[in-house]
């Protein structure tokens, strides 16, 4: 790779072969197979500074094993497509550096265990689009000028865009116990519907309420916070004290809600 | 013929991005009840606009009043080396306002001027703030405000969804072929008009900023059903890409960096900028260091600083500071926003604040902290200016029922595009392209599929399944990329480009060989071969207008025709296939400006 120069001239195409000084070698034990089942399958590559998990899948898929199924995009953190488990972690594939991983032993590379196998590392995510839709959506007071635009400040939006950040990677919905071991697709939307819910109570602009719906089918008593979502999230979304805990708060002044009641009055204490 | 899933839908359009979205949002709006399909390459919400950063250009004016619609079409105009189609620069200069705020009634939430309305920042080639902005990360903000209001209007997403051919009906479209990559199985889709909304073509290259879906699939599908293709010569190189560690070499660094006060310096900290600035941006420019520093914090007395000119001219300055030595170590030359300290108190905090994902991108990927040291960029492939020649109105291709909206159409940006105008460009032309092909839809009826295209392109599909032996598709992949990045790059040249057009046609007969191994379901080996076909023909007609246009302009430059040519300023170059399969190239001249806008870009100066 020309990493001497941005001129256009490159060297022969030598199919991946890094020319970096501090060449080594790593071992990915990826997850191959498919609904029906699957196994580990160890391949060794060469590593160049700065690579991340995706580029070594992308090296196995170019030399090795050209039908290896991966999701991705941007490469850049910024489209959510390459969540899947490293060395047992939920993660972005492009945002994983591989001098941040213990490369003496092979790295595990597997699916999101939450979502049904597709292939490879490929999960079946359609659930989640399934769930927003279920969800009341944006619903703007009227304009607030003549020329029906509205105004609102900076301090006002500043709270939202923080939930607005998602970037739909579902690695929360991947970690969250509720969903992961309990398996309540049917009665709980997750974390990431829990921001998205938050996103729209806390919009400015927005007049619908979705507080009924939130206690009733989105299930959100279910969430017992233990902040493992928080944790995950590559966005750095405080999932569970910004947007979940408000919710519930708001949920515990419509319905009655043991659960949700203790967390207002220990997050009412722990701000005094 | 064979069964294949079958699919009707009154409109169908064919991509998920910013353009796709407003399209199908648009016909499915338009009334007459008209049943609407949106088939995407990934999932819902992971099109390229994802990843778009800057902002949307619109003359709102809430930053600057002196803004208008004039203005904005003056700067496109003088931007694309006025090669761009008039009419579509000044409807979307009139209409691009309009569509952000329509975004915001759906959800959007930019950020916000101190007296509540849309926040607007200073981008290259605009004369005033213009761009509506999220931080950096406004393509985020707009695919997922669309993607959220679509949901709700009962339009059919098939995702993982890739169409390989266009089907047509005598000389009207009828349909699409298609295949899904979760289980390989092809799909056959009845429409009575499609909306081609596909994105670029930023993977014939081997450094870009664009993702594996960028293989030029609108542009080659539609040439295939017989449609024009223009501007083909017109790649943008964007100034600004990552440069190290190898594996995010061509990442893309905003140019809002430099819209904040980023300043770009060449090994011995010169601001080489100042040294070259061409005539026609004389008068808009800054004269010193200082005065380009006020007008990024909003001086309105103070004119532009040289980093922000067109992103053509700042990509040139910086390969001649490399390659006349003055370089950066890992090839590329230093943009610095940590200078700013000197200027401005909390400047690490401000930086975090308007530039969120450069700071992250950089500190993560690359471990440098942009609050305190400068990073190291160079250009990167990034858009593609030329596509489907369409009209400006309608957005309709030269074949009935056929529409094309975004990226994948030609001829609002002319010979380079300003940023900005590419997010408003999906907004302001999908809207309207849906809003024909609704139009079509209705006074036209079905037409026939023809079941043999179906066939044969099921048939060919296959193939690299049957082959034993062959190469795989990775390979030519990589050898197509090198051979564009190396001979029709940034700089080009005949003799190059020649030999350019000589190995892709190599690369198309060992296409014709290639193996995949493994099965139909979701195979990425096998998908990277069918998309093959498409990345060689857009190889081909960027070689073949590169060839053609023998004079330097925008994102065109030539080595050996290094000085713009009046004579070439009248004409627009257009490819269409032959009758005997061969890639045909016409000159077609550019249809005279009417008197009104011709003295707005007087007015304008
Ligand atoms: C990193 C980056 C930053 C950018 N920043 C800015 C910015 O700040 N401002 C700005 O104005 N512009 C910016 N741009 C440019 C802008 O983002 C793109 O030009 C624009 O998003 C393209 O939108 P689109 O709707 O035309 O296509 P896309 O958003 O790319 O969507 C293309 C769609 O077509 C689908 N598709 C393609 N082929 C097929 C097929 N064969 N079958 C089925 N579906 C298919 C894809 O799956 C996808 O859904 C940026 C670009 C990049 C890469
Ligand atoms: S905090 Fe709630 S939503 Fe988050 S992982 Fe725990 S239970 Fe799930
Ligand atoms: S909230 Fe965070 S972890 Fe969850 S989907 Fe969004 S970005 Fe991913
Ligand atoms: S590829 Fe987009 S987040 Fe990893």
């Amino acid at each position: 790779m020309a990493t001497t120069t941005v001129a256009e001239k490159s060297p022969a195409p030598t199919a991946g072969s890094p020319a970096e000084a501090g060449v080594r070698s790593a071992t990915f034990r990826v997850w191959r197979g498919d609904a029906t089942g699957g196994a580990f399958r160890d391949y060794t590559i060469d590593v160049a500074p700065g690579m991340v998990v995706l580029d070594a899948i992308h090296q196995i898929q170019a030399e090795q094993a050209n039908d290896l199924a991966v999701r991705w995009n941007c490469k850049a953190g910024k489209c959510g497509s390459c969540s899947a488990e490293i060395n047992g972690k939920p993660r972005l594939m492009c945002m994983t550096r591989l001098n941040d991983l213990p490369l003496e032993k092979p790295v595990t590379v597997e699916p999101m265990h939450t979502f049904p196998r597709i292939k490879d590392l490929v999960t079946d995510v359609s659930w989640n689009f399934r769930v927003k839709k279920g969800i009341t959506k944006f619903t703007p007071r009227p304009p607030d000028a003549p020329d029906g635009t509205w105004r609102m400040q900076q301090s006002d939006v500043d709270r939202v865009q923080e939930f607005r950040k998602c970037i739909e990677c579902f690695l929360c919905q991947d970690v969250c116990h509720v969903l992961r071991e309990h398996e309540k697709e049917d009665e709980f939307i997750g974390p990431r519907f829990l921001v998205y819910v938050a996103a729209l109570e806390m919009h400015p602009l927005d007049v619908a309420d979705r507080v009924p719906e939130l206690q009733k089918s989105h299930g959100i008593g279910y969430c017992n916070i233990t902040k493992c979502c928080t944790t995950v999230c590559p966005e750095g979304i405080t999932i569970t004290d910004n947007a979940i805990i408000p919710l519930k708060e708001r949920v515990v002044d419509e319905f009655y809600d043991p659960i949700g009641k203790l967390v207002k009055i220990f997050s009412r204490k722990r701000r005094s | 013929m064979a069964e294949f899933e079958t699919v009707t839908h009154d409109v169908l359009v064919i991509g998920a991005g910013g353009a796709g979205l407003r399209a199908a949002i648009a016909s499915v709006t338009a009334g007459g009840g008209l049943t609407v399909g949106v088939v995407c390459k990934s999932l819902l919400g992971k099109a390229h606009t994802v990843m778009a950063e800057g902002g949307i250009a619109a003359s709102l004016g809430n930053v600057d009043d002196r803004d208008n619609w004039k203005v904005h079409f003056s700067d496109t105009m003088r931007g694309g080396q006025y090669l761009n189609n008039w009419r579509m620069a000044e409807l979307h200069a009139k209409e691009a306002p309009a569509r952000v705020l329509e975004l915001e009634a759906w959800g959007a939430l930019f950020d916000r001027t101190p007296d509540g309305r849309i926040l607007q920042r200073n981008f290259g080639g605009h004369k005033y703030p213009r761009l509506a902005h999220v931080g950096d990360r406004t393509g985020l903000e707009m695919i997922r405000t669309l993607q959220d209001h679509a949901i709700h209007l009962g339009i059919d997403v098939h995702m993982e969804c890739t169409v390989l051919t266009l089907l047509k009906d005598g000389d009207r479209v009828s349909g699409a072929f298609a295949y899904d990559r979760e289980r390989g199985r092809f799909r056959l889709f009845r429409a009575k008009a499609i909306v081609l909304a596909t994105g670029g073509i930023g993977r014939a290259f081997r450094i870009t900023s664009n993702s594996w879906e960028y293989t030029g699939d609108g542009q080659s599908l539609a040439y295939q059903a017989g449609a024009a293709l223009q501007d083909m010569e017109f790649v943008q190189f964007h100034p600004t890409g990552m440069v190290w560690p190898p594996s995010v070499r061509g990442i893309l660094v905003t140019e809002g960096v430099r819209g904040e006060g980023g300043v770009l310096r060449n090994s011995e900290g010169r601001r080489f900028m100042f040294d070259d600035v061409p005539e026609n941006y004389r008068a808009q420019t800054a004269t010193d260091p200082d005065e380009g520093w006020r007008y990024t914090q909003g001086d309105k007395s103070a004119k532009r600083p040289p980093e922000l000119l067109t992103r053509d001219h700042v990509a040139r300055c910086i390969m001649r500071e490399v390659r006349e030595g003055r370089g950066s170590p890992h090839g590329g030359v230093y943009l610095d926003i940590a200078w700013i300290k000197e200027r401005l108190p909390n400047a690490a905090d401000h930086i975090k604040k308007k530039l969120p994902s450069m700071y992250h991108q950089f500190k993560q990927l690359a471990d440098i902290d942009i609050t305190k040291e400068a990073m190291e960029v160079g250009p990167t492939t990034h858009y593609v200016m030329g596509g489907i020649r369409v009209d400006g109105d309608s957005q309709m291709s030269t074949v009935p029922g056929l529409f094309a909206a975004g990226e994948c159409a030609a001829g609002l940006h002319g010979a380079n595009r300003l940023g900005g105008n590419s997010l408003s460009d999906l907004l302001v032309f999908g809207k309207r392209a849906g809003e024909h092909a609704a139009a079509f839809a209705r006074d036209h009826g079905a037409g026939r599929v023809n079941d043999a295209a179906a066939d044969d392109g099921a048939r060919r599909a296959l193939e690299p399944f049957e082959r034993q032996g062959g190469e795989g598709p990775y390979q030519i992949q990589q050898a197509l990329q090198h051979t564009m990045q190396d001979l029709v790059g940034i700089v080009r040249r005949e003799d190059d480009m020649r030999q350019a057009l000589g190995r892709i046609a190599d690369l198309r007969a060992r296409a014709q060989r290639v193996t995949v191994e493994g099965n139909r379901e979701y195979n990425p080996g096998w998908h990277t071969a069918l998309d093959l076909g498409n990345l060689l023909t857009i190889a081909e007609a960027i070689a073949r207008s590169a060839i053609e246009r023998k004079e330097s302009r925008g994102g065109h430059f030539r080595d050996d025709y290094p000085a713009k040519d009046a004579s070439y300023s009248t004409f627009n170059i257009v490819i269409r296939q032959g009758a005997d399969g061969s890639m045909q190239l016409t000159r077609e001249p550019i249809a005279p400006m009417p008197d009104e806008l011709r003295t707005v870009i007087a007015e304008m100066g």
